[in-house]
């Protein structure tokens, strides 16, 4: 079998050359009011954050009492609030650091997971023929919408208590003989679990979107050659896929990163298994005067999406796009 | 130091997690392909979905008829009481329904009418890509980060004494003497924490919309141009109608996101002064006052709110498939 030639294969990707209007009449219009009003918003939306960050620098009796605007006319620059949000101290009990470790633990198998079991099932909605597979397709986009909130009691009680139809256990039992303490609490695993079946709906949609555009010519060729459908996948539907998967893991892992709903429901607030937006909402509800302090924290918690986000932006685009622009 | 020593554990269990679930996957596929023949497409079929098709009912369709079902019963899900938590919502958490219905109305349309302008505007200009990452960037920014930030800017003092708080100084050197205390200020409180969403959002539909206007093909719009259609007339007979499917897309993607809001209301106010939704209130209700009628129930009624938006995506995307 020789499927060496991926450079015919035409990947939806958004094409920067190409443009709705052409050069002269890009020029013509570009006018300086259009300019000048992209300039403002975007001082305007980047004012926001570089106002964390002076504020997270100053020594707290600056940061709580004057504007950090005020910066500019009064350079004081501290480390101290980063040193006592990391190890915790007299201000804040508890550092940052375990919740940080936690959602690195969190996050990346919550991406990965989603993304593998996506790609097949949106694979095999895409190219294994099969009556009812729109059907399920429909099905699946639909379920997107079902808010977050109406599965989390039935989970937690499905994690805690078991689930059975009748005397056949679906999921089991799980509480430790005699305490009222599921094996699960205090483990990564409901959270792995929960995020992974949330994000399912999104991740097969977006991925089934790509896969069904590769070319069908290819897909014939192969099973011509006698390869099967878990040879197909693994050797060209996968590693054609590789721009989408990774724009799906990069955007995944940033959502799990910044969830907080499903981490205070599964995780609660403690340093074993809960994450750094956990942590941050605490220091908020508890420290919130303390504007040094949560300013700190937040940088601390944001800096990750961030470098995610800068060094990966092309791939996260290209996901967003992928699932949301039609042809 | 020690702090991380203690942190690698945790690292190690994720990557054993991620090398037993690959290692399951590959023996079933291993298992998998020796199928051949007749069996060899069920097989496939079987393989491929029934992971997805497990997670997903057991994670999305089973819990979703739970709780309409425990959203008839009491507190403690032990008694059958029919209706009476949607009578309780009607009755007594009208506000909370009301900015509900406010944040969808108004925070998608906001952002999506600012991600247009700043696509239109970008489209006719060479260095975009500095714009473009800086208005994006606060969609890698968490709620509860954001939330963060723009406390920070909505932050109260006392007029007569120095501002912290940017907004109360900025409304101050334009002339205000006593600006308010933003977020206790109802009702415009509200509209204040929803800035917050928008800003978040913008970035969001400014991309993908300034992706679909440069999908418009050339010669429609040369074709136009010719016609004589300039400004205004090409934007509203043009662009809009080629991009409108997209312009549907992001405006229900953000209105779902808006519609499960809850972090950023959780942290800026926790439901207080006015403020409330439905998502944070069934939190609420839910995992602090233990009350998990009422608390099913708000579930219902998100997901009631949410079905038109389903409906409509739904024959949107079934007419595209139709043109295909």
């Amino acid at each position: 079998m020789s499927v060496e030639a991926p450079e015919f294969v035409i990947l939806p990707e958004p094409e920067e050359g190409k443009s709705s209007v052409t050069e002269a009449a890009r020029r013509k219009l570009s006018s300086p009011w259009a300019v000048l009003v992209v300039v403002i918003i975007t001082v305007l939306w980047t004012i926001p954050t570089v106002g964390l960050l002076i504020t997270s620098l100053r020594p707290a009796a600056d940061a709580q009492n004057t504007g950090w605007w005020t910066f500019f006319r009064n350079p004081a620059v501290t480390f101290s609030n980063y040193a006592e949000v990391i190890t915790g101290g007299s201000n804040a009990a508890i550092g940052i650091t375990p919740y940080f470790f936690n959602s690195f633990a969190i996050a990346i198998p919550a991406a990965i997971f989603p993304l593998v079991l996506a790609s097949m099932a949106a694979y095999a909605i895409a190219w294994v023929p099969f009556k009812g597979s729109t059907l399920i397709f429909f099905g699946i986009f639909a379920l997107q919408v079902v808010p977050l909130q109406m599965a989390l009691l039935p989970l937690l009680q499905m994690f805690n208590l078991g689930w059975s139809i009748g005397d056949i256990p679906i999921f089991p039992d799980l509480n430790k003989p005699g305490s009222n303490q599921s094996l699960l609490a205090g483990t990564y695993i409901p959270l792995w679990i929960a995020h992974t079946m949330f994000a399912l709906p999104l991740a097969i949609f977006l991925l089934h979107n790509f896969m069904a555009q590769l070319p069908r010519d290819l897909m014939e060729a192969a099973r011509v050659d006698g390869a099967g459908h878990f040879l197909i996948f693994r050797k060209i539907v996968l590693p054609l896929s590789v721009p989408a998967i990774a724009s799906f893991a990069i955007f995944q892992f940033l959502w799990v990163w910044n969830d907080l709903l499903v981490a205070i429901t599964f995780a609660g607030g403690t340093p074993n298994v809960a994450p750094v937006t956990s942590y941050l909402a605490n220091l908020k509800g508890t420290y919130g005067a303390q504007l040094h302090l949560t300013t700190a924290g937040a940088f601390i918690a944001i800096i990750v999406p961030l470098i995610v986000f800068f060094s990966l932006q092309r791939f996260f685009v290209r996901g967003l796009l992928a699932g949301s622009v039609k042809g | 130091m020690e702090e991380v020593l203690n942190g690698l554990p945790k690292l190690g269990s994720a990557a054993t997690a991620i090398g037993l679930f690959l290692a399951f996957l590959l023996i079933l596929f291993f298992i998998g392909a020796r199928f051949r023949g007749r069996l060899q497409g069920p097989v496939a079929i079987l393989v491929f979905l029934g992971p997805a098709l497990i997670l997903v009912t057991m994670g999305l369709i089973v819990p979703a008829f739970r709780t309409i079902y425990g959203s008839t019963l009491d507190a403690n899900q032990e008694e059958f009481v029919g209706f009476d938590n949607y009578a309780w919502i009607f009755d007594t958490q009208q506000g909370v329904l009301v900015n509900t219905v406010l944040w969808i109305v108004i925070a998608p349309i906001a952002s999506t009418a600012l991600g247009l302008t700043l696509a239109l505007l970008l489209d006719r200009m060479r260095r975009e890509s500095v714009a473009k990452s800086l208005i994006f960037m606060p969609m890698a920014i968490s709620f509860v980060g954001a939330s963060i930030i723009w406390g920070l800017m909505y932050e109260y003092r006392d007029p007569a004494k120095e501002q912290v708080g940017l907004l109360s100084q900025v409304v101050m050197w334009l002339g205000v003497d006593d600006p308010p205390n933003w977020i206790l200020w109802q009702p415009f409180n509200n509209y204040l924490l929803m800035v917050i969403m928008v800003w978040i959002q913008v970035g969001f539909a400014m991309v993908v919309l300034s992706a679909a206007i440069k999908n418009i093909p050339t010669d429609v719009v040369e074709a136009a141009e010719l016609d004589g259609a300039v400004g205004w007339k090409l934007f509203s007979r043009v662009t809009i109608p080629m991009i409108r499917a997209t312009l549907i897309v992001v405006l229900t993607t953000i209105m779902i996101a808006v519609l499960k809001i809850f972090d950023i209301v959780r942290t800026m106010t926790n439901g207080n002064f006015g403020t409330q939704v439905v998502a944070n209130e069934m939190y609420a209700q839910s995992f602090v006052q233990f009350n998990q009628g009422h608390g099913n129930a708000l579930a219902v009624v998100l997901f009631i709110g949410v079905v038109p938006l389903i409906i409509y995506n739904v024959v949107q995307l079934r007419k595209e498939r139709a043109i295909r």
